[in-house]
């Protein structure tokens, strides 16, 4: 990735590197720039969060503290630990269920086409764009109905749904890059649906459910709305009880700082660890049918 | 492979589940909530949430309510709120996007760890995001104290508490605004198939940008939504949160341009030179006529995003702050504090209304050209 490219703003573009005319310096300078841009809201976050509550100032926000307060990671973790777990829990089966699902749908989509594949296809995708304030009331009153209001399962049956099309769509579109060749020939073999499915398909799936697993968990352990609608105080998520805690004024800024970082480490370490596919995901996410 | 044999059965079977969800969850329930827009379910908060509440269908008494009611001046803010959200969202993703993609494009060392700084933030909640944001525009810290470091006073800007606002407009004027905007798109469209020559197309839109010329001067000012001038424009309350959201989200738009540029051959910008285009000209005649498509559809993502923002606005400004929200807010305040769920329904039909003329056209645009394939 890093090719060497002679660095000196006067040097003349080699014909092996021509891409230069604002000259290298100048590019690393609007590098930094950016770079500033996007992290010093992180310095801040972390130079908050490690000071005590009186060391928090106004005036001396930038200052990094002179002594680091650990403890506001443990009073915010006796806040909001328990949500963490009701996250955890939310995420890790919303994520399952909807990626099994998105990967069988995507292996009938995208296989076994049928008359009119394409329109439901379309169809389903729509759910993925709606506002969901367009489905929230009724969407309340059927969990409710239910009788799943306030637990952590009605929120899980509301993101296995809406999370849906995006499985079924990052799967339709791996699986289309997979020879029809394949299954034809699995099928001259004897092999009905599910055989093909079992010994042909799901085992070169590996790299699409990487992809549509990490961008579920993402998207549900971030996800706002459906929280601060569906649960109560016992079945809260991590989001709903941050806004919580960063709400009110009385709290000194050091506990939802802390806060925020913890209910930001899990998805920030999936990316850093795994951004090739998070990426991915995120391409995948603007359709391209 | 044609024919309804045991396997495609198999995978029709293997999609209905998924089909009755969300014929459920998305298609009825989308059905229910227009329905209960048209009634006046919560409108008497003693019906609201009884057990078998009385409703009464009231027609577009709800709509009507939002675009002309006395008490619903804060809905009308929102809706210009959201329209001025979602431009300068958009410029601002697209620009700066576009920005770090051509940097990152010219093969900067440790290019890996500099796409990694500016796309992180898209892996974090809104609710991260804002809360984090909302410490940095407190009035005497955080960004405000950036002048300072170059010995200049601190800056007083009140970020989040803003109550002032520009380009303001009056509400009453909005038909006349929206018919001439029209007429002048209509007018671009029938020039265009004009120049292309095609008589139908011209005619048509020609003729409706007319009409619609001839109604906004003759007939519209006569009209008056509300009995009062009501005064409406861009809250600059709203620059802090466009700002945090440009954060968040611009990384996604420089994946996308980044992806476009990686798709372009080598041998199209050698051609260019050869021809003798200049590094300007090579940009502008080659390289940004290929990236348009990726504009359109960061335009039409990030539009739609922008249309249903509500975590970022709540947890920066909070739910009362009414120079810094946004319909999608106000319909869960309607709704779920104030149990007016008809008035909420129909804030959140409106929504969907405005995603749809975003989202249908492009959806049906992207599968008609797989099928020309």
């Amino acid at each position: 990735m890093t090719t060497s490219i002679p660095t000196a703003a006067t040097a003349k573009p080699p014909a092996t590197a021509p891409r230069k005319s604002i000259g290298r310096p100048g590019l690393y300078i609007v590098l930094i720039v950016a770079a500033l841009f996007f992290l010093l809201p992180i310095y801040l976050l972390f130079a908050t969060a490690l000071k005590s509550p009186d060391a928090i100032n106004l005036a001396t926000t930038w200052r990094w503290p002179a002594a680091l307060n650990w403890a506001s990671f443990s009073e915010a973790w006796a806040k909001i630990g328990g949500n963490l777990g009701n996250s955890l829990f939310l995420a890790v089966v919303a994520t399952l269920l909807a990626a099994m699902m998105g990967s069988l749908n995507g292996y009938a989509l995208a296989k076994w086409k049928f008359k009119g594949a394409n329109t439901v296809f379309a169809l389903m995708l729509f759910g993925m764009f709606i506002p969901y304030q367009a489905v929230l009331i009724p969407l309340f009153q059927f969990i409710k109905a239910l009788g799943l209001y306030g637990t952590i399962w009605g929120l899980i049956l509301a993101h296995v749904v809406y999370g849906l099309p995006i499985t079924t769509l990052i799967f339709r579109n791996f699986y289309a890059d997979v020879p029809d060749a394949l299954v034809e020939a699995a099928t001259i073999d004897g092999a009905g649906f599910w055989q093909i499915y079992r010994r042909v398909i799901f085992p070169i799936s590996i790299p699409g459910f990487v992809v549509v697993i990490i961008w579920e968990f993402t998207q549900v352990w971030n996800e706002f709305l459906f929280a601060a609608t569906l649960t109560n105080t016992d079945a809260q998520p991590v989001t709903y009880a941050l806004s919580q805690l960063s709400g009110g004024q009385a709290v000194s800024w050091n506990l939802p700082m802390a806060g925020a970082i913890l209910a930001a480490l899990p998805t920030l370490l999936v990316y850093i660890l795994l951004g090739r596919y998070f990426v991915r995901g995120l391409l995948a996410g603007s359709v391209k049918g | 492979m044609k024919g309804l044999t045991k396997d495609r059965l198999w995978a029709i079977a293997v999609l209905t589940p998924s089909l009755l969800l969300l014929g459920i969850f998305v298609y009825g329930f989308i059905a229910r909530t227009v329905y209960v827009s048209f009634t006046d379910w919560g409108n008497d908060p003693a019906q609201a949430l009884a057990l078998n509440p009385i409703i009464k269908w009231v027609g577009f008494a709800n709509y009507q309510e939002l675009f002309t009611g006395f008490l619903q001046g804060r809905f009308r803010q929102e809706m210009v709120s959201t329209i001025f959200f979602t431009v300068f969202f958009i410029l601002g993703c697209l620009g700066l996007g576009l920005g770090l993609a051509l940097a990152l494009d010219r093969n900067p060392k440790g290019e890996a760890l500099w796409r990694t700084i500016f796309l992180f933030p898209m892996s974090l909640s809104f609710i991260v995001t804002g809360t984090i944001w909302r410490w940095m525009l407190q009035p005497q810290g955080g960004v405000n104290q950036f002048p300072t470091a170059v010995g200049a006073p601190a800056s007083t800007f009140g970020w989040l508490s803003s109550t002032d606002s520009i380009w303001k407009f009056d509400w009453n004027l909005l038909p006349i605004i929206t018919a001439v905007v029209v007429a002048i798109v209509m007018g671009v469209l029938a020039y265009r198939a004009f120049a292309s020559g095609q008589r139908t197309r011209t005619i048509v839109a020609g003729a409706s940008a007319a009409v619609l010329l001839l109604w906004a001067i003759f007939i519209a000012p006569n009209l008056k939504m509300l009995p009062a001038p009501e005064l409406h424009g861009f809250n600059l309350a709203l620059i802090g949160i466009i700002i945090a959201a440009v954060w968040q989200m611009s990384g996604y738009t420089m994946a996308l341009y980044l992806a476009g540029l990686r798709g372009i051959p080598e041998e199209l910008r050698e051609a260019a030179r050869v021809d003798g285009a200049n590094e300007i000209d090579m940009y502008r005649r080659v390289v940004f006529p290929l990236l348009s498509p990726i504009t359109l559809s960061a335009m039409i993502i990030l539009g739609h995003i922008s249309l249903k923002i509500f975590d970022l606005v709540y947890a920066m400004a909070g739910p009362d702050n009414t120079f810094a929200s946004v319909p999608a807010l106000n319909m869960y305040l309607t709704s779920f504090r104030q149990n007016q769920f008809a008035l909420g329904a129909a804030i959140g039909t409106i929504l969907l209304i405005l995603v749809a003329f975003i989202i249908v056209p492009y959806l049906s645009s992207q599968f008609r050209t797989e099928e020309s394939h």
